[in-house]
């Protein structure tokens, strides 16, 4: 981790303070080959109407850059093949090819 | 009929109230599809109805209706963080570090000594996400797909930075000053979200560590228990629930200053320069251009021509002091000076207000501008860059006068 120090942080009371992990749930993808896919690698770190709210104006090349971006600077660890099907999934569902 | 939840809507950029799609529409670049359906009015604890952009991490904006008063109270004031992992900080066992290799005298002080030990300086102003109104981007361009609601105005109460970068014994090496905050990235290899600001700013008898918010301890929200105030620049260097402060001989390399908060070099009209991350093309973004809102009226509206009929809203700048607002009803052909309201301070909002003499029933543009004390005004077409800043555009409203 490249932190600058994590002395502080032994005195935080910690807890996820977000109170909306409910109204969360109510968010849904469209029902297409690879959605699961989609909830379980993006989901793991935000919620899916980072998704939703970019549509539908992202082109295939959009969304493919998005992906790449998840992995290579945020460190997602999706395998080439499912990242292959989810930038499919998000441009044949939430953009505009 | 309007209910409050359309009002709360249509107050706020590409959304027609009920009825309004009868209307031509004259604003072009409304929000992405997918955004206006997605969005939602969500209550977050300690907060009124804000609408949600995203759960988690949680960003939330200001309805423009909210925009009644130029301070933004603290239960209407957006929220918005990157990474989803935000802990509850006690204020009893927090503490903040001072340090770094240009910081030889390494301290670190509780809430109660950093109010106690320094000097306590109160400032008004604005707090705006450097990407407010990115949604309205035409072409539309990925992010958090803010309208007009991603900043607020709060009187901020705390410690000048410099007085503890003074006891710090900062030395002449420090190039810049870089501020971690409580909150955690998802996973351990993704960038922790850590800005900087150069030294000079950092010296700004402004810049602040703010403890206190309109009169109340900071929301969580809003980063409690303490934030850095950068008066003047946008947020992304207004670290909420800051730990961690140090002065650094070498500009900070990371995702969050290389790559993420940069805007071309030369378009935009600014001052202030954050050299030490210059690149030959781009350049941090820093202070806030010159802009204004109109908060009592939204496109698409019809209003009652027998009673006065007046424009109200919001102008402000990256603290160099609103000069001037004007006002068009004639879809730009003549402009107005507008009554400036209360002035609280260079760095606050700026509420202004102006009577409209027409009467003729029918339809009305309504535009308005500002130009701040260095003659810096807003644009009529968007500049346009990749991440969507500086959003200034001058906004155009149709109302019809019935």
């Amino acid at each position: 981790m490249n932190r600058l120090s994590g002395l502080a942080l032994a005195a935080l009371t910690l807890g996820l303070a977000t109170g909306a992990a409910a109204d969360e749930r109510m968010l849904r993808l469209k029902d297409a080959p690879d959605a699961a896919t989609v909830r379980a690698h993006c989901s793991s770190c935000h919620s899916i109407d980072y998704i939703l709210m970019n549509s539908p104006f992202m082109k295939r090349a959009g969304w493919e850059a998005e992906v790449r971006k998840m992995i290579k600077v945020m460190g997602a660890p999706i395998p080439d093949d499912e990242a292959a099907r989810i930038v499919d999934y998000l441009a044949r569902q939430y953009g505009s090819e | 009929m309007v209910t409050r939840r359309s009002m709360l809507e249509g107050a706020f950029g590409g959304l027609a109230l009920a009825g309004g799609g009868l209307l031509a529409r004259v604003a072009r670049g409304g929000l992405p599809a997918g955004t206006i359906e997605s969005s939602t009015l969500e209550t977050l604890p300690g907060k009124r109805p804000l609408l949600k952009r995203s759960f988690r991490p949680p960003n939330y904006e200001t309805p423009v209706a909210y925009f009644d008063d130029a301070i933004t109270p603290n239960d209407r004031f957006f929220v918005r963080w990157h990474h989803m992992n935000i802990p509850v900080v006690d204020p009893a066992s927090w503490r903040l570090q001072l340090g770094g290799e240009a910081a030889p005298n390494v301290f670190a002080v509780s809430l109660d000594q950093l109010k106690r030990e320094f000097e306590a300086i109160e400032i008004v102003a604005v707090c705006q996400c450097s990407g407010n109104r990115r949604g309205l981007s035409d072409p539309h361009v990925p992010g958090v797909e803010w309208g007009y609601g991603a900043m607020g105005n709060a009187r901020w109460k705390g410690a000048r930075l410099r007085d503890l970068l003074v006891r710090a014994g900062m030395t002449k090496d420090a190039v810049e000053i870089a501020f971690n905050g409580a909150d955690r990235p998802p996973l351990d290899q993704t960038p922790s979200f850590i800005k900087s600001i150069p030294v000079w700013k950092a010296l700004d008898e402004n810049t602040i560590i703010a403890y206190e918010m309109n009169g109340s301890p900071l929301p969580h929200w809003n980063g409690a228990p303490a934030r850095i105030v950068v008066p003047g620049w946008t947020a992304t260097y207004w670290v909420k629930q800051v730990t961690n402060i140090r002065a650094l001989t070498q500009p900070l390399s990371s995702f969050w200053m290389n790559a993420a908060y940069r805007i071309p070099k030369g378009k935009f009209p600014l001052v202030d320069r954050f050299t030490s991350q210059e690149s030959d093309t781009t350049t941090p973004i820093t202070e806030i251009v010159v802009n204004s809102l109109i908060t009592n009226l939204s496109d698409g509206q019809r209003v009652e021509s027998a009673s006065p009929i007046s424009v109200k809203g919001l102008a402000w700048d990256g603290g160099y002091g609103i000069r001037r607002v004007e006002v068009s009803t004639d879809d730009g052909r003549t402009w107005e000076t507008a009554d400036l309201g209360t002035d609280l301070g260079r760095f606050s909002f700026r509420p202004w207000s102006f009577a409209v003499r027409q009467r003729a029933k029918g339809p009305m543009t309504v535009m308005a501008r500002a130009t701040n004390a260095l003659g810096a005004g807003q644009t009529l077409d968007l500049i346009f860059n990749g991440p969507g800043y500086h959003n200034n555009v001058i906004q155009k409203l149709a109302i019809e006068l019935i």
